[in-house]
């Protein structure tokens, strides 16, 4: 069994945000849409996983100054997963709702910032998770499985 | 294997093998192998990006000649908006059309009434509410063709309505039988095309099974003809004038088709974008991807810069012939349009408006049917991307140093393709020449060795 799980195919890919760096969200989510669909994955999943990365690394470069997003490819599921040394989430519940937003004025004021981020990544995944520590920073996991995705009748 | 016609060809002979083309395309559908350019033709979108960037000029566009008017009882010549563009400022737009006439033409029908009729028809779909939007442009059959590789989920955004090329062979073909008694399959319509892709869409359509167009001649090939029978006064064929005929039928909306803004325009609505040349449109494309821009209710995409007088078979600079068309249209665009709101609803009554078939996607980038065997093959990929230099210097005849890995993946290029790691293996192997020379038979080498000793 271990064996089989060392034989698994899978690829990783490694983006490194920096702060204010709001050019790498949509760089990295095009990067890995051109993979996905070389993989041949259904157009639906692409463009889950495009939107998640796209999010959740704005985030990073909106509330944080440092972070690193990681996108996993299996032959099941893709997960993409940022780790950031920003200000955290004190609540996490409140962040999920639509509309809630803590991005400063100038960030709006660029049009990002309006509170969707978070939602529109738990629309998009199967599967979520978030760990925050106030004053530490946050991760955030999300896991997009093809075959929920593409079973269709 | 579905056999593909390109309309942007190879000459052979004038190819240099530089590779110049390669790094132009925007589908990367071009490689540089034993010293000439092949087109890989599953991936190409003939939009001619590589005809214009070509020193060499040794890619060109196939077109028909004015030969094909012998295969027609009766010829119908179409003129793309962006033709009346290059020519001279002071030229008059009926000198023009007539000059069809004289060299072998029985009637001109300006696509640009067809134009107009698209532009109205869109007007009125897209002030319906409920459509996903944005809506995009088909008129131009590069970026349908682009979408379909590159952007397979908008591809159901493309409007329905057909591109005014194919509305005025419909149209005028329609007409021509109806007032001569001419069988409808007797009848030739003829695109004047400022580019190869409108080659290649009438002769494999993306959104219907058959065009309504017989043949295309390139701007570059009928020019001097039109030019040599500029002031040879009208021909009055069939009693055209007699009968009160308008020869020159189209007005500002839908001349203006011939560059950019001209289409967004036209279709009288708020919210509308153009945005011209294939990097750029990729570039907004993946924009409205990832959920941008949805409250636009239409986006002009053109291949070409500036549009359609951007084309590459046009004669002059794209700019020029802006200029030229603009002022044309401020002579002769001014008058009430051809075709009244009635009769335009009657042709759309009768579907010459919509496509009969959806566009549908070409993934031909995936690596491998079986997810597993992609990601195998995705991890070699990665991996000899990363052993490459990352010059991108195109000397191995793919455009990237990524391409090369996928080449090589593909089974149709190899590791030593690649200068720099060739440079190393033969690094190597000079060092191992140079150790091997350092030996020396054991019948020398007693001196050597005793010098050592010292």
């Amino acid at each position: 069994m271990t064996e089989m799980e060392a034989c698994t195919p899978q690829i990783t890919l490694d983006f490194p945000i920096g702060e204010k760096d709001f050019f790498i969200a949509g760089e990295s989510a095009s990067k890995v849409k051109k993979i996905l669909q070389q993989l041949g994955l259904k157009q639906d999943i692409v463009r889950k996983v495009a939107i998640i990365i796209y999010e959740a690394a704005m985030n990073v470069s909106i509330h944080a100054s440092h972070g690193q997003l990681k996108v996993r490819v299996d032959p099941e599921s893709i997960s993409v997963e940022t780790e950031d040394t920003g200000a955290g989430i004190p609540d996490i519940d409140l962040a999920m709702k639509e509309g809630y937003s803590t991005a400063p004025y100038e960030i709006r004021e660029m049009g990002f910032g309006a509170g969707m981020g978070l939602p529109n990544i738990k629309q998009c995944s199967d599967e979520l998770s978030i760990e925050s520590k106030v004053g530490k920073g946050t991760t955030l996991k999300a896991t997009v499985y093809f075959v929920s995705s593409t079973c269709v009748i | 294997m579905i056999q593909y016609f390109h309309s942007v060809r190879l000459d052979v002979e004038k190819c240099k093998g530089c590779t110049n083309c390669i790094k132009h395309c925007p589908t990367e559908a071009i490689r540089v192998h034993d010293g000439k350019a092949t087109i890989m033709e599953e991936r190409c979108i003939d939009c001619g990006e590589c005809i214009k960037c070509c020193p060499n000029h040794a890619k060109y566009a196939y077109t028909a000649t004015i030969e094909k008017l012998k295969e027609y009882k009766y010829n119908i010549a179409l003129p793309a908006p962006s033709f009346f563009g290059q020519f001279k400022e002071n030229e008059k737009i009926e000198d023009i059309l007539q000059a069809f006439l004289h060299i072998g033409f029985d009637e001109v029908f300006e696509v640009s009434v067809a134009a107009e009729l698209v532009a109205f028809i869109l007007h009125k779909q897209l002030s319906k509410p409920g459509q996903k939007k944005p809506v995009f442009s088909s008129a131009c059959p590069a970026v349908l063709r682009l979408m379909q590789i590159k952007f397979p989920e908008l591809l159901e955004q493309i409007t329905h309505v057909l591109s005014p090329m194919e509305v005025a062979a419909r149209i005028a073909r329609q007409e021509a039988a109806k007032k001569t008694g001419i069988a409808y399959d007797e009848i030739g319509a003829i695109f004047i095309s400022p580019c190869p892709a409108k080659v290649t869409e009438v002769k494999q359509p993306v959104k219907s099974k058959h065009s309504a167009v017989n043949g295309v001649i390139g701007a570059n090939l009928i020019y001097k003809d039109i030019i040599k029978n500029l002031y040879k006064g009208p021909v009055d064929k069939d009693n055209f004038h007699a009968n009160g005929g308008r020869i020159h039928k189209s007005t500002k909306r839908g001349m203006s088709w011939g560059y950019l803004t001209g289409e967004s325009k036209s279709i009288e609505l708020d919210k509308t974008l153009a945005v011209s040349g294939i990097h750029n449109v990729i570039s907004l494309l993946e924009e409205i991807e990832r959920g941008e821009l949805q409250d636009v209710d239409f986006i002009e995409l053109q291949s070409c810069n500036a549009g359609c007088v951007g084309g590459p078979l046009n004669i002059q600079n794209s700019f020029v012939g802006r200029v030229h068309l603009r002022d044309l249209i401020t002579r002769y665009g001014i008058q009430p349009s051809y075709y009244n709101e009635k009769e335009i609803l009657d042709i759309y009554e009768q579907k010459h408006f919509e496509s009969t078939q959806p566009v549908m996607p070409r993934p031909i980038m995936i690596l491998d049917e079986d997810v597993s065997k992609a990601l195998i093959k995705m991890e070699r990929l990665d991996r000899l991307t990363n052993e490459f230099p990352g010059l991108d210097c195109g000397a191995c005849g793919s455009p990237s140093c990524r391409a090369l890995a996928e080449d090589i993946i593909r089974g149709i290029a190899f590791e030593t393709d690649c200068v720099i790691k060739l440079r190393d293996r033969v690094n190597t192997l000079a060092q191992e020449i140079l150790d091997l020379a350092r030996i020396m038979p054991p019948a020398m080498a007693v001196g050597a060795s005793k010098k050592e000793d010292k």
